[in-house]
């Protein structure tokens, strides 16, 4: 399986990751030789078999919506990297024309 | 004799009885962690002072009313992927270095109200990805028997430090192995309980369908005193099941295993196994049938398929998890980025370390457009193949029997710079979480250089009294866990 350097680079920005070029050498060399691995699964026949997401077989789990105490604004606020007043500070994201 | 040497349910003994105080064992146990913890690097944090104060608190406390809990005064050791209100927990990342939670994970919150003490948060691969804790961003921890040698991973750091006495016993969380290939390369009791036994709520997820909190203690009845103060539904975790949680201690008493038909599955005793973990085992499974099982051989045909569908369904969730790191609520934030995108892209980039960014490129790429099917579905497809081999095995028997782990604990270094031969490493316990079956790992002897070898055993679903029993009968029939590291 080759994996080269622009599936990296594509991967990565799907990923939000930002890569120096040495990442990308490595990973592109590293990950191939995984799914090279990961290719041996192509020897079981899985015709007609169901995907597995979870073993205990829940479907959906419900309960009812009633008002509950939720984390004060303080605590949910107190690792954030930046903060202003009640709020998360991030860069801008609506461009001036 | 030194408090730190008792073990869980020894020391609880002791202190009912009122032969100790809450101050005397933390005492102890600081006074061996200020030894041995240099040397062994277990922990991420130390709770030295609020451990103090709480032992203060309970030893007032009992003065003037005396009812005692299933932990109280009992010092513990938590992961540091499991959060703890107002302790930093930091999944041995750069990205977590300074996160303090707001809220307990459920198991603390249990633990809490049965008023155990924390000692600190241990050292562990970061965001539990690794088979060694070299991948921790603040260092690897040790192994006690060997300082040379990796203790295992992820849960590493909780390995060492109930190995080298630094606590009574702790927590870990498993997802491929994590709790009991680290107990079998530190020679102690490691519990992956059944997927949904044990909340998930406040572990910071890795891979949501397989990971699974469970105790790591010096012996087996230690491992079942712990999983009861843990397991149960949580309302707050919806994959946790609503299921009586049946009485582990009781389970213990019942000493030979007449009855019992253990399996022996084949195809974990092929090319790759070391001859003395080999020997070791063959051993311990003419011990079980000593104590009174039938043995029996049994096919688990798509084993060496486990290790391709972990890495394909582990990395997929994982990249979806590890989303949430993005430098806005919390964690760590890049400086000088550009715009919101440049934001994320930088904060990850610097806060991530290279095994986790290894798995969130694998993870993305499996989930991707056009390669789904052909990797994620197919995955998917090939764990239900392994499920079935479980529920075909389990038709016939009550127990399986492995080894824990190809060889015993490797060095330092020694698959740090191969990722693929260090998941190899896990084959033996990773096809356990893919079918979200109960599994422990014990100590079944030691290697001609002295280290651990551990034995692993498979339950059925929720069956985790009937392995906690066959354990407990091998382990009082052998008494390996008595041996104990000299750390030097």
């Amino acid at each position: 399986m080759e994996i080269t350097q622009q599936d990296v680079e594509k991967v990565a920005q799907l990923a939000r990751l930002a890569l120096t070029a040495a990442e990308k050498e490595t990973f592109a060399k590293q990950l191939g030789q995984i799914l090279s691995h990961v290719e041996q699964l192509n020897q079981y026949d899985t015709t007609g078999i169901e995907p597995t997401a979870t073993v205990m077989g829940q479907v959906n789990v419900f309960r009812e919506d009633v008002v509950r105490p939720s984390l004060p604004v303080e605590k949910a606020l107190a690792n954030a990297p930046e903060r202003e007043s009640d709020g998360f500070v991030v860069p801008k994201i609506i461009e001036e024309r | 004799m030194s408090l730190h040497k008792l073990g869980l349910v020894e020391l609880h003994k002791k202190f009912t009885a009122g032969e100790v105080t809450a101050t005397e064992i933390v005492c102890a146990y600081f006074l061996r962690i200020s030894q041995v913890e240099p040397k062994v690097k277990a922990f991420v944090t130390q709770t030295k002072d609020a451990a103090y104060r709480q032992a203060e608190e309970l030893d007032h406390k009992l003065k003037v009313w005396r009812k005692t809990h299933r932990l109280t005064g009992m010092p513990l050791a938590v992961k540091d992927n499991i959060c703890t209100d107002g302790v930093p927990t930091t999944c041995s990342s750069r990205m977590l270095q300074h996160f303090v939670p707001p809220y307990d994970a459920t198991v603390v919150s249990r633990l809490r109200s049965q008023e155990y003490i924390l000692v600190g948060k241990t050292n562990l691969d970061e965001f539990a990805m690794g088979s060694s804790t070299e991948n921790s961003a603040f260092g690897p921890s040790r192994n006690p028997w060997n300082l040379h040698c990796v203790p295992g991973g992820s849960s590493g750091g909780s390995a060492a430090a109930v190995a080298a006495e630094e606590c009574a016993a702790a927590l870990g969380s498993d997802t491929g192995g994590s709790i009991r290939q680290p107990a079998a390369f530190c020679g102690v009791v490691g519990v992956k309980p059944t997927y949904g036994r044990v909340s998930r709520y406040g572990l910071i997820a890795f891979a949501s369908s397989l990971d699974q909190i469970g105790p790591i203690t010096r012996n087996v009845s230690d491992a079942a005193f712990l999983l009861q103060a843990i397991a149960g539904h949580d309302p707050m975790d919806s994959t946790s099941v609503d299921r009586p949680v049946p009485d582990y201690m009781k389970a213990l008493q019942k000493r030979d295993l007449k009855n019992l038909k253990v399996g022996v599955p084949v195809e974990f005793f092929a090319e790759g196994l070391d001859s003395e973990v080999e020997q070791a085992v063959r051993a311990a499974i003419d011990e079980l049938k000593q104590l009174g099982a039938e043995i029996k051989e049994i096919r688990l045909p798509r084993t060496d398929a486990a290790v391709a569908v972990y890495y394909v369904i582990a990395t997929a969730e994982a990249s979806s998890n590890l989303a949430r790191f993005d430098g806005v609520k919390f964690g760590f934030r890049a400086k000088e980025a550009k715009d919101l995108l440049d934001l994320y892209m930088k904060s990850r980039q610097e806060g991530f370390g290279p095994e986790v960014k290894r798995r969130i490129m694998l993870g993305t790429y499996v989930l991707s457009a056009g390669y789904y099917d052909a990797y994620y579905g197919k995955a998917q497809a090939v764990r239900t193949l392994v499920c079935q081999d479980f529920d075909a095995a389990f038709k016939d028997v009550d127990l399986i029997v492995t080894p824990a782990t190809p060889t015993p604990a490797f060095n330092l270094g020694e698959k740090s710079e191969d990722p693929l031969q260090m998941y190899l490493s896990d084959v033996f316990t990773i096809s356990v979480n893919l079918a979200g079956l109960p599994a422990i790992a014990l100590p079944c002897g030691f290697s001609k250089a002295g280290l651990p070898i551990g034995l692993q055993l498979i339950g059925r679903a929720f069956e985790e009294d009937t392995m906690l029993r066959a354990a407990h009968a091998y382990e009082q029939a052998t008494q390996w866990h008595l041996k104990k590291p000299v750390i030097r």
